[in-house]
């Protein structure tokens, strides 16, 4: 076999791949490709040992020229010995008739820092290397993700504004706190006559603590249904706190038919609820403040009366109903 | 038209002329919301009417209007990722003029519905170009000749321009290259921290 020319074969090499070693059978470097001579601009590396150079430490560690060479033409992982400490993918050919090696470098997915750590422009790649395209790819998508980014920060916040704006529950679909205080200082100021029912359901809690907040859901869910179906279309339902809700029944109805009603609802709402394999048990307690026309009690004060109306039924052992005005006679 | 054009009209008019006359030209081409998303799709229609509007309001030639917002995208210090993304696509001016034939394929590449006009590059002898650009926006070829002007001026490339106007939906740009390193031009970082 003739020798072979390398000073002309390097010069094609340093081309093709400008990121190769040539190494000796003992595994010293014989040439450095223009590229990889940047990442130690300040030593040649001729001469040196290859694995005193670069750290071989996967698959598995290697120390020695032989366990290298047995590594040919498989892909090996190794990084540089001194900071950076770059990591580098590589494969190596061994040359016919124990003139050495050939070993072929890239910065695989470390080619970001590579091109910042080593200051490397275009012309340290070989033209059919796809590291630019990469760059480019890296570099457009980020700023398209910062611009999605963006958008999404501000959609989000719009979110937030409209859910603040909002009137419905989103869980029961039901009115919320907000649509509710509306609602009641409005039939106030127009001095309505309707009924303000506040109900609490019990051991609720037990449920969501035990069962989840899934279950807890549900049942928050299957509640809404109940009062939407004992209720009249024009009364309001609102879930005003986390299992509170208050109904307005509109027009002055008798006392014996709001009993009737909230008796309804307690028996509604003490069936069991079936939760995938699990049965929920609640109860509710009711308190019920009845305005009638000209009554001079503002919003919060009949507020105040239907809340301590619901406590009445509470302390009377719960699942039943009050009205404010049976309690008066005890304050 | 994708949401990253109108909103470089915008911002270029915002620099160039102040927020005061984008709030005018807003106004004047009826859009919804005056500040444009980068990262939505408008109706095709949008662009043209801020384009004529802006020149209408602003007093100016739309040759003009459309080559400053050319040069503004390339060399506003605020718009780096412009210069950058296109200095990817050469290592020297001529290669970069090369790379124009993919500029389509490119920012397709990195937003998916962003569809660029489509250029095409036709050599006539070692310094004389061509470019073709189509578009559907009237006078389009102007803010590439902007772009080619402060693009050469990056890589340190001495050029001519000149308009060919517009046949159908192709406008025509003549490319002479006087001195590919005239100047030292603008390093370019293949890596930068930002």
């Amino acid at each position: 076999m003739p020798t072979l020319d390398w000073p002309a074969l390097e010069a094609a090499f340093d081309i093709l791949c400008p990121m190769h070693l040539r190494l000796t059978e003992t595994g010293h470097i014989v040439h450095v490709a223009p590229t990889l001579k940047k990442l130690r601009p300040d030593a040649d590396l001729t001469g040196m040992r290859f694995l005193e150079v670069f750290r071989l430490d996967r698959p598995r560690s290697i120390t020695t020229m032989s366990e290298l060479m047995s590594r040919a033409r498989s892909k090996l992982h190794l990084e540089l010995r001194e900071a950076p400490c770059t990591s580098l993918k590589g494969v190596l050919v061994r040359l016919p008739k124990g003139q050495g090696a050939l070993v072929n470098l890239s910065f695989g997915i470390s080619v970001v820092e590579g091109v910042q750590d080593f200051g490397l422009s275009s012309a340290d790649f070989a033209a059919t290397d796809l590291a630019i395209e990469m760059l480019y790819l890296v570099e457009a998508k980020s700023a398209a993700m910062d611009a999605s980014r963006n958008l999404n920060q501000r959609l989000q916040g719009a979110k937030l504004a409209a859910e603040e704006q909002a009137a419905t529950d989103t869980l029961t679909g039901l009115k919320n706190r907000r649509a509710a205080d509306r609602i009641l200082e409005t039939a106030i100021e127009e001095d309505r006559p309707f009924t303000l029912m506040q109900l609490d359901l019990d051991f609720f809690k037990a449920v969501n603590d035990s069962k989840g907040h899934a279950a807890g859901d549900r049942v928050l869910q299957e509640v809404a249904k109940i009062m939407r179906a004992e209720t009249r279309k024009g009364d309001v339902i609102a879930r005003v706190g986390g299992d509170e809700f208050i109904i307005l029944i509109e027009g002055s109805a008798e006392k014996d038919r709001l009993k009737e009603i909230a008796s309804r609802l307690i028996r509604g709402i003490e069936q069991p609820i079936k939760f995938e394999d699990e049965t929920c048990h609640i109860s509710s307690s009711i308190g019920i403040a009845r305005r009638l026309v000209g009554d001079p009690r503002g919003m919060d004060a009949l507020m105040q009366c239907s809340d301590r109306a619901l406590y009445a039924s509470k302390s009377k052992g719960r699942a039943c109903a009050t009205f404010d005005d049976d309690l008066v006679e005890l304050y | 038209m994708h949401g990253l054009i109108n909103k470089a009209v915008e911002a270029f008019v915002k620099d160039t002329y102040g927020v005061d006359a984008w709030r005018v030209i807003a106004h004047r081409a009826d859009l919804e919301d005056p500040s444009f998303e980068a990262m939505m799709v408008y109706d095709n229609s949008v662009t043209p009417r801020v384009v004529d509007c802006a020149t209408e309001a602003l007093g100016v030639e739309r040759g003009d209007f459309l080559q400053n917002l050319g040069t503004y995208l390339v060399s506003q210090p605020s718009q780096q990722a412009v210069r950058r993304l296109l200095r990817f696509g050469g290592v020297d001016f001529v290669d970069f003029l090369y790379s124009l034939d993919d500029l389509y394929d490119r920012a397709r590449l990195a937003v998916a519905d962003l569809f660029l006009p489509r250029l095409e590059l036709r050599e006539h002898t070692v310094n004389q170009f061509s470019l073709t650009v189509r578009s559907d926006i009237d006078g389009f070829g102007h803010v590439l000749i902007g772009l080619l002007t402060a693009m050469a001026d990056d890589y340190g490339a001495l050029v001519m321009l000149e308009y060919g106007g517009r046949q159908g939906e192709v406008e025509t740009i003549a490319i002479a290259l006087l001195e590919t390193a005239f100047a030292a031009g603008n390093r370019f970082e293949l890596g930068v921290r930002v």
